[in-house]
């Protein structure tokens, strides 16, 4: 069968399972809309989760970051499964104790303040809003790849899906919805890596495989990695490299980052009990960690893939002909995404060959003028395809290719619908009915609610149709703007007795510095030529905008203190609601007085 | 019961719990994941080392393990002091 055929039947069978269930567990009442009627086990509660949380980002990007980096991108596992012992010892299961729906109305409950609120709100808004239009860029790729049409008609069609599921199932909808995405995105995940391993080293366990031999020559896989690139002027693999102090804190941002975000904190709101919020974190992050204690094992092998394609007789052999790159099939995923304009080549020396080296190194600039190299001729490889191109070149049947297609779209739909629902939530929940019409009927908020979301949609899609050119760098600045903002506020809130006045300071300091910091560095509103610095050489030593949100959160329980030593302490009623979070007991009536 | 003194002795051993978790938390990933990997440069892992090991792997595992132990810690604190729900 048709490539084309298998793709459209692997993705439709899944979409037609999401939106069924959609449609099985369509919400009745607001709180079944916003927190399933808080009926969701931990376990169901962790699945959804780490769907709603592993992105594009985590699915389709961050292997191919690793690949072709080697050790210095390990912030990413350690970034964003890290922000998960944060939440489950900092927050969710006082925010559950809390028990009310969002996490803006706990900073305003908790600061006494509608201006803490509205603060709230907008941080959440922005954060989530920036990483929407990441995803919906991606649901355009993926989509466009696999279903073979443009961009455009890709990312129209995502849009119509989250809409569907999103809009009609609220939270009930999307979290078994959610557990069917995490079931498709893990198999799609694991199982071409886990065919890879054996291939390699033998071992059916990637994670094991990563640190076993290397089958054909016996070598342990990592040493014969870095021997293999090294020989090709590349960086050791498994060396470190990068600046040190921007490495922590670019850790450091995407662990309080992915412990800031509202969608994942809502989560913790819709678990039986207090008790469970504490075991749901653990949950989620076990259904995480299959993804990404494979990941690493996935760029490893790829690279090593890779580079044994493009050097058939080994590295100090021939490089691969041109002709046997357009007659051999093992070869044809190169010519299927080089119409995607994602990875190209050129015999630039024209004999016949595709030399691939890097050609920035000297020793190698020594080698290619003695053998009449002309520069590296694999001139492009988008790091993005690396995931979804694996299985083609490992030379996996096509039902794992549907299968990965499948596993992508997945992975990207399930957060875009999320992070949808948290903002219809700020939107309708927060600003209509708790600023400007308290009066407002149910129904008038379920409405304003779907309203939000359409139109969050809506701008989403418009957004990633004309793409500020900020696509990599969106997901960097939601985590950096969650990071500087909403994390303290709500740390603080439970753990000290900081005053209104101090958390709305801290809040508003950490977001406008980090702004400030990443628009200098990006462009003003990713506006392209406009900014001052860029990453290579930042504004403050090594620190690149990417990191800046740990700084941010420093600024901002720094203000935070100072502002509230300095003004009246929190009133007798709130030193009571602090007690009361601290303590599990009496966590259903409190849920059930709203 | 906000001046109660169990509140307040389980609030410290909780605390003290969530300090204890967050110190092995930043050991094992800023830690031997980064500014330690050197020390541990001598102790081979599968083609690499210790500290590479812990970045891709050992810090991950480390981190389930950590969240499971505070849930169980917790859940028994709830009810040695009878804080817990019904």
């Amino acid at each position: 069968m048709d490539q084309f055929v298998v793709n459209l039947l692997f993705v439709g069978a899944s979409f037609a399972l999401y939106i069924g269930i959609a449609i099985w567990a369509r919400a009745g009442s607001t709180s079944e809309f916003y927190a399933a009627g808080r009926g969701v086990h931990p376990v169901t509660n962790g699945m959804a989760t780490a769907a709603d949380w592993m992105s594009a980002a985590s699915f389709i990007s961050m292997a191919g970051l690793i690949a072709f980096t080697g050790y210095d991108n390990s912030s990413f596992l350690m970034g964003w499964t890290g922000g998960y012992v944060l939440l489950a010892l900092l927050l969710a299961p006082y925010l559950r104790k809390f028990g009310k729906y969002t996490v803006s109305e706990f900073i305003g409950d908790r600061f006494y303040s509608p201006t803490a609120r509205m603060v709230a709100v907008i941080c959440l808004i922005v954060a989530s809003t920036t990483y929407v239009i990441g995803q919906m860029t991606g649901v355009g790729v993926a989509f466009g790849r696999f279903l073979e049409v443009s961009n455009t008609t890709g990312l129209l069609i995502g849009a119509c899906v989250v809409f569907a599921y999103a809009v009609f199932g609220g939270m009930k909808g999307v979290t078994y919805t959610q557990v069917a995405q995490y079931c498709v995105l893990i198999l799609a995940y694991t199982i071409p890596a886990i065919f890879i391993s054996l291939q390699l080293t033998g071992n059916p366990i990637p994670a094991l495989g990563l640190f076993g031999d290397h089958a054909a020559s016996g070598e342990p896989l990592l040493a014969k990695l870095d021997q293999i690139i090294t020989e090709l002027g590349f960086a050791e693999y498994t060396a470190h490299h990068a600046d040190t102090l921007n490495m922590v804190l670019f850790t450091l941002s995407l662990m309080i980052g992915t412990a800031g975000l509202p969608h994942v904190i809502m989560r913790f709101f819709t678990v039986p009990k207090v008790a469970d919020a504490r075991w749901s974190a653990g949950w989620t992050l076990v259904f995480i960690a299959l993804l990404y204690l494979t990941a690493p094992a996935v760029g490893a092998m790829a690279r090593m893939n890779i580079t044994e394609l493009m050097w058939p007789e080994g590295t100090s052999g021939q490089a691969v002909s041109v002709e046997q790159i357009e007659s051999d099939p093992a070869y044809d995923w190169m010519a299927t995404w080089q119409k995607t304009g994602l990875l190209g080549w050129e015999d630039k020396n024209g004999d016949g060959r595709i030399q691939y080296y890097n050609d920035a190194s000297e020793e190698m600039q020594a080698k290619a003028t003695e053998e009449g190299w002309e520069g590296n001729e694999l001139t492009n490889f988008n790091r993005d395809i690396l995931v979804l191109a694996n299985p083609e070149i490992a030379n996996l049947p096509s039902w794992v290719i549907g299968l990965v297609a499948a596993g992508g779209l997945a992975a990207a739909l399930s957060t875009a619908a999320g992070l949808l629902l948290a903002i219809s939530s700020a939107v309708s929940h927060d600003l209509i009915k708790g600023q400007f019409n308290p009066n407002i009927s149910e129904k008038g908020e379920l409405l304003s609610a779907r309203v939000a979301m359409a139109v969050a949609i809506a701008v989403a899609t418009y957004l990633g149709l004309n793409p500020p050119g900020f696509a990599a760098q969106t997901v960097a600045l939601a985590f950096g703007l969650a990071a500087a903002s909403i994390f303290p506020a709500l740390m603080m809130g439970i753990f000290t007795k900081v005053n209104n006045k101090g958390a709305v300071a801290g809040m508003l300091a950490g977001l406008i510095v980090t702004l400030i910091y990443i628009f200098l560095h990006k462009g003003w509103f990713f506006i392209p030529d406009t900014n001052t610095f860029s990453d290579a050489d930042p504004l403050l030593g090594t620190i690149k905008s990417t990191s800046f949100g740990a700084i941010g959160a420093m600024i901002n329980f720094a203000v935070a203190f100072i502002v509230s030593k300095a003004s009246a302490p929190i009133p007798q009623e709130i030193e009571e609601l602090v007690e009361s979070v601290r303590v599990p007991r009496g966590a259903g009536s409190a849920a059930a007085d709203h | 019961m906000s001046e109660n003194s169990s509140d307040n002795a389980y609030w410290s051993a909780n605390l003290r719990l969530i300090l204890g978790s967050l110190i092995i938390w930043a050991i094992v990933s800023f830690g031997f994941g980064i500014l330690l990997r050197p020390m541990l440069s001598g102790i081979a892992v599968g083609g690499s080392d210790l500290g590479f090991w812990f970045a891709q792997q050992g810090s991950i595992l480390v981190f389930l393990g950590l969240i499971f132990f505070y849930a169980w810690r917790m859940n028994k604190l709830d009810a040695e002091f009878g804080v817990g729900e019904e």
